[in-house]
Order: C-alpha cells, then sequence, then structure tokens
C-alpha cells in the first residue's frame, strides 16, 4: 500500500520535473522570437534603463517604417519567386535521384553514391567562387535563376530521400512491376505518394534555407531590383549604426512564412524525425 | 490459360545455387505446388517464372513462348505476396483496379470488373476502405482480387496464408482452390506447408537445396516417395527414419536395424545397385501398430515415453533403446506414459532408403 503511495508520487515528481526542464528549454529556444518581436514594438531608443522586455507602449511604426524605408514587397515577391523555384526542383530531383540510388542497381552506384556524399563535407564557401564563375558565364548574374540554379538539388536531399526509400518493402516494387509499372510509374505512383514525410522535412528544410539564403544572393545580384528579403533586412545595419527597431519589424515579418509553415508541415517533419531515428 | 515449362533452371546468388538445374512441366490449368523447407530455392523459382529475377540458365516457356527476355508486365502473369503488397495509400478500389490503370483499360471497364471481383471474394463492402483498416484475411481477399482482376494466363502465388491465422488459413486454402477449379488459371502455388500442398494441389514439386526431389500428385508423394527427404517431408508428424544395416542371409537380405530385423522383399540383385551396406528404415507413424498383449507378430518392445492427444488421434511416443518413434492410434486408445507394449511395422508399409544417397531402395 505504502509502496504504490510512494511510486505514484515518486511518477508525478518526475513528470513534474520533467515538464519544468522542458518548459526551462522552451523558454531558452523561444527567448530570441520574443525579444525580436517585443523589438519590433519599441520606441527608436531601443536599449533604455532599466531594461524593459515589453515596451510601454507597442510602436507600431516601427513596421510602418520598415516597409517605407524598403521595397519590402519586392524583396517578399524576389524570395518567394526563389523559393517556388528552389523547393519544387529539391523535392523532384531529389527524390528521383534517391529512388535510383536506393532501388536500381547500374554500374558504379556505391562509388557515385560515396562521391555524392563526399560532397557533403566540403562547404559552400569552398564552392561560392566557381558556382559565381559558371553563373557569370552563363549570363545568369541578377536573374531569379541565377538565385536558383545552383541550389535546385542537394547531395543532402538526394541522401535523405535514398535512406528513406531503402527501408521500403521490395514486394510493392515487384508488384507494381508485374501490375506494368515502368521503373518512372513505380516512383510517380507508389514511391512519391508514400513520401509524405520525407517530402515535408525536404521542403522545410529547403525553404527555410532559400528563404535565409544571404551570401548568394549578395554575391549574384547587384540590382536592388533583384534583392531578396534577407538582403533587405542588412540594409538596415549600417557601417556605424543599426537601426534595431525596424530592423527587427522587418524580420518580424519575414520570419512568420517559416513559422507557418512549419506548423501545418509539422506532423510530417516530426514523424519524419522518428522514422530516421528509428531506421538510424 | 497457359502451361509453364521451366527447362535447366539455375539460379545462383554469388557462390550459393539457389536453384540448380530445375525441370518443371505445368499443364494448363494445373494447380502445382513448390513445396520445400525455406531456403530451398522455391520462392526463386517463382521469382524466375514471373520475371523478377534473371536466370543463369535454363529457359522459361508460358504459353508456347519462351519468355527468358519479357518483362514481368507482358508475361501475362498476376502474383500474390506473402505480405500481400497492397499499396497502402490506395483504397481497396484503387489497389484492384490498378493493374487495369496500368494497361490504360476504359474507366467504365475498370470499375466493372473491379466489382465482380470483389463481388467473387465477397469484398465489395470495403472498396472504399485503405489497406490498413482491414484484417489480414481481408487483405489477403483484397490481394487475391487485384491479381485475378486482370484474369491473367498464369497466377503465382508465394506463400500467401503464412501471415493469417490457423483456421482462417483453413478456410482460405479451399476457398483459392475452389477459385482455381472455377477460373482454371495455370497456377504456381510456394509453401513450407507440406498440410497445405496436400491440400490444395494438383501435383506437388518438392524441393530441397535447390533441387527438385520429386514431382508428383500428393497421394503418390505420400505413398512412393522417391528418397528420404521427400519421406520426411511428407506426413504429419514425420515418417519415423531408424538406422539399420543390410546383412545378407543365403539368397535372402534382412535388415538388420539393432532393435529387430526386417526381411526385405527383394533378391541380393535387385540391391546391387546400392552405395553403402547403411540404410534408413521408414515407417509411417500411421502404419505403427502399438499393442498391449504381447503377440508373435510384434517387432520389438518399447516404452510409452509421452502422448499427445488430438482427439480423433493420438500420437504416442515410443521410446527402444535409443531409438525415439512416433505413432498415431485412434484417440479412444489410451496409452500411459511408462507403459510397456508391443510394436509391429507391417512388412508392406516399411520404406527402404539408402543410407548415402537417401534414394529409395525398391
Amino acid at each position: 500500500m505504502h509502496n504504490n503511495y510512494f511510486k505514484a508520487i515518486m511518477t508525478l515528481v518526475r513528470k513534474v520535473g520533467m515538464h519544468l526542464f522542458l518548459l526551462f528549454l522552451g523558454f531558452w529556444v523561444l527567448m530570441p522570437f520574443l525579444w525580436m518581436i517585443t523589438a519590433s514594438l519599441k520606441p527608436p531608443e531601443l536599449f533604455n534603463a532599466p531594461p524593459h522586455l515589453i515596451p510601454i507602449y507597442f510602436h507600431w511604426s516601427n513596421y510602418i517604417v520598415a516597409f517605407q524605408t524598403a521595397p519590402f514587397g519586392r524583396y517578399y515577391l524576389n524570395t518567394l519567386i526563389v523559393v517556388l523555384g528552389i523547393v519544387p526542383s529539391q523535392l523532384f530531383l531529389s527524390s528521383l535521384a534517391g529512388y535510383a540510388f536506393a532501388r536500381l542497381n547500374f554500374w558504379g552506384k556505391k562509388l557515385l553514391f560515396m562521391l555524392l556524399l563526399s560532397t557533403l563535407m566540403v562547404p559552400m564557401y569552398v564552392t561560392i567562387i566557381p558556382s559565381y564563375l559558371i553563373i557569370k558565364k552563363l549570363g545568369l548574374l541578377n536573374t531569379y535563376l541565377g538565385l536558383i540554379l545552383p541550389f535546385g538539388v542537394s547531395a543532402f536531399g538526394i541522401f535523405l530521400f535514398r535512406q528513406f526509400y531503402v527501408s521500403f518493402p521490395k514486394e510493392l516494387e515487384d508488384r507494381a512491376l508485374i501490375d506494368g509499372c515502368s521503373r518512372l510509374q513505380i516512383w510517380r505512383y507508389i514511391f512519391l505518394p508514400l513520401s509524405k514525410p520525407a517530402l515535408a522535412a525536404l521542403g522545410i528544410f529547403s525553404f527555410l534555407f532559400a528563404w535565409n539564403s544571404f551570401l548568394w544572393p549578395l554575391i549574384i545580384t547587384t540590382d536592388p531590383k533583384m534583392w531578396t528579403i534577407q538582403l533587405g533586412l542588412a540594409m538596415f545595419s549600417g557601417k556605424y549604426t543599426t537601426h534595431w527597431t525596424p530592423l527587427m519589424a522587418g524580420t518580424t515579418v519575414s520570419v512568420l512564412p517559416a513559422i507557418v509553415l512549419f506548423i501545418v508541415f509539422q506532423k510530417y517533419y516530426i514523424k519524419h524525425l522518428v522514422l530516421s531515428t528509428r531506421l538510424g | 490459360m497457359a502451361e509453364v515449362i521451366v527447362k535447366g533452371l539455375t539460379k545462383k546468388y554469388g557462390k550459393v545455387k539457389a536453384v540448380d538445374n530445375l525441370n518443371l512441366d505445368i499443364r494448363d490449368g494445373e494447380l502445382v505446388v513448390l513445396l520445400g523447407p525455406s531456403g530451398c530455392g522455391k520462392t526463386t523459382t517463382l521469382r524466375c517464372i514471373a520475371g523478377l529475377e534473371v536466370p543463369d540458365t535454363g529457359e522459361i516457356w508460358i504459353g508456347g513462348r519462351c519468355v527468358n527476355n519479357v518483362p514481368p508486365k507482358d508475361r501475362d502473369i498476376a502474383m500474390v505476396f506473402q505480405s500481400y503488397a497492397l499499396y497502402p495509400h490506395m483504397t481497396v478500389f484503387e489497389n484492384i483496379a490498378f493493374p487495369l490503370k496500368m494497361r490504360k483499360t476504359p474507366k467504365r471497364e475498370i470499375n466493372v470488373r473491379v466489382k465482380t471481383v470483389a463481388e467473387k471474394l465477397d469484398i465489395i463492402e470495403l472498396l472504399g476502405r485503405k489497406p490498413a483498416e482491414l484484417s489480414g484475411g481481408q487483405q489477403q481477399r483484397v490481394a487475391l482480387a487485384a491479381a485475378l482482376v486482370r484474369e491473367p494466363k498464369v497466377f503465382l502465388m508465394d506463400e500467401p496464408l503464412s501471415n493469417i491465422d490457423a483456421k482462417l488459413r483453413i478456410f482460405m486454402r479451399t476457398e483459392i482452390k475452389k477459385l482455381q477449379r472455377e477460373l482454371k488459371i495455370t497456377t504456381i502455388y510456394v509453401t513450407h506447408d507440406q498440410i497445405e500442398a496436400m491440400a490444395i494441389a494438383d501435383r506437388i514439386g518438392v524441393m530441397n537445396h535447390g533441387k527438385l526431389q520429386q514431382f508428383s500428385s500428393p497421394d503418390e508423394l505420400y505413398l512412393n516417395p522417391e528418397n528420404a527427404f521427400v519421406a520426411g517431408f511428407i506426413g504429419s508428424p514425420p515418417m519415423n527414419m531408424i538406422e539399420g544395416d543390410l546383412v545378407q542371409l543365403d539368397e535372402e537380405v534382412l535388415v538388420d536395424a539393432k532393435l529387430f530385423t526386417l526381411k526385405l522383399p527383394g533378391t541380393l540383385n535387385t540391391l546391387k545397385a546400392l552405395k553403402s551396406r547403411r540404410v534408413l528404415v521408414g515407417i509411417r507413424p500411421e502404419d505403427i501398430r502399438v499393442l498391449r498383449e504381447e503377440t508373435e507378430s510384434i517387432n520389438f518392445k518399447a516404452q510409452v515415453c509421452g502422448i499427445e492427444p488430438l482427439g480423433v488421434n493420438t500420437i504416442v511416443i515410443l521410446e527402444a533403446g535409443p531409438v525415439l518413434l512416433r505413432a498415431v492410434v485412434p484417440g479412444d486408445l489410451r496409452f500411459f506414459a511408462g507403459e510397456k507394449v508391443g510394436v509391429v511395422l507391417p512388412q508392406s508399409r516399411v520404406y527402404i532408403f539408402d543410407g548415402e544417397t537417401g534414394e529409395r531402395v525398391k
């Protein structure tokens, strides 16, 4: 009897402790967002003594200032076009290549896959100059295609899909072959519809990558009309001063789509994480 | 409808010969079962016939056409897999309709054919569900329907009943046999369950280590096994095997199995082909007679060391020296552990096998 009572208390203590710990972690994750949002509503003289986390008056005008200072609408549109180019291309090409690596037998497959994996170890900054030279040679500076093309497919995406498809039962594919599917039709009718978790995961990854991309657009766009949101935000931080409040207002607006996307697709994303840990 | 001929089929995986020079001649409309323990090459054979594996050597003929270079989809076959292989993202209707859709059958015809086959298999009310919402038996029926809907020339089944419970399995094997009789589609069925094989097959091909051991009707396999492997594999409980030596006594040949001696019907000449003097004496549990009283006809005495009552029959486990035998007696005969009994091995029901090659000595 006493033993049971003691056990129940211990379970409760453990649960409360766990939740407190998670709350603590959650607080540290949310803190920068909270600071960003409150800073976007503070008066221009951001740093006061004593400091307030929540401003006394909400300065919504910071948002108007941000949008008046820079053509954020245009930046938004540019970023959207780049994202709409990169994300579907990543999903389409990575899943096709992943299927080939997981399911087809061709000469040099293993070597090619190792080669592909080895490119994951090369930092982007190493390839940025040759990439720039290629894009310049192709006459794609200051174009959407120039912003999209180098990121249309990634070794990471191919790897992710390959791992996902390797776990598919072989019998499904065998049946599809007998049912009359070509290899491409197997991918289209069987593998792709069953890839929602992997599609959502890579979708979110590549969206965040494209949305937050700064260095590449900075290098290949000289025309402000082609700037993306991240370049626009950089306008607020000058050499000597940074206009923190409109910068934070712009940043708040810029992270919204990413947050909305994550909330919508988090079900699949988490599913993928669970799957990959189980497989890994 | 079509006959299936396999000529000299060999398939290797690395150094292992999964199928070794296999020859099969399956008649039009016949239900043939490939039977054997796991790893005996039966599934590989089926996959070669389906076109999912490429044979190293040998030819496969379906309906008078060599199909070695024909892709699976053009062989006019359908296959039911062990795991059913239902597409999880499609409804039952879509699953059944898929092979027709891939062959660009008009929508109206797809509708009619899916409904007809669903009615035949009694799954019409499941058409809107996803595979995950079905029981094992229902999934099995859907897999059958998806294979039948195209009315293929040859129907291939790879252990289709191994994932469902025992009771349903017995029911489904009757259904499959009935369906096959009705449609007269040449069917090749792979299983490791000899009872299932005996129950449904017109002919059974028993395989071991990639080789065909015997290809005959269930009765023939049971009554006239060609070697010790087939004899031991067919029948439940399996045939008892007792080691012995051949002994020559004047013009007669005897088997000396320490416990008992048996006179062989043949003369010495018929046994000259034997490679060794070691033999295996085989007797089916149901042919052994267990007697309480000691009569002259008994071959040897034994002690009951266990009983397994099965209702109609009882399996009596007998111990005689180093030999352990199983006998099947009528369920109303009661024996008790520790009881001393007399054992009769009817001469006409005894099989002798070569101790080295396992071949039957006739």
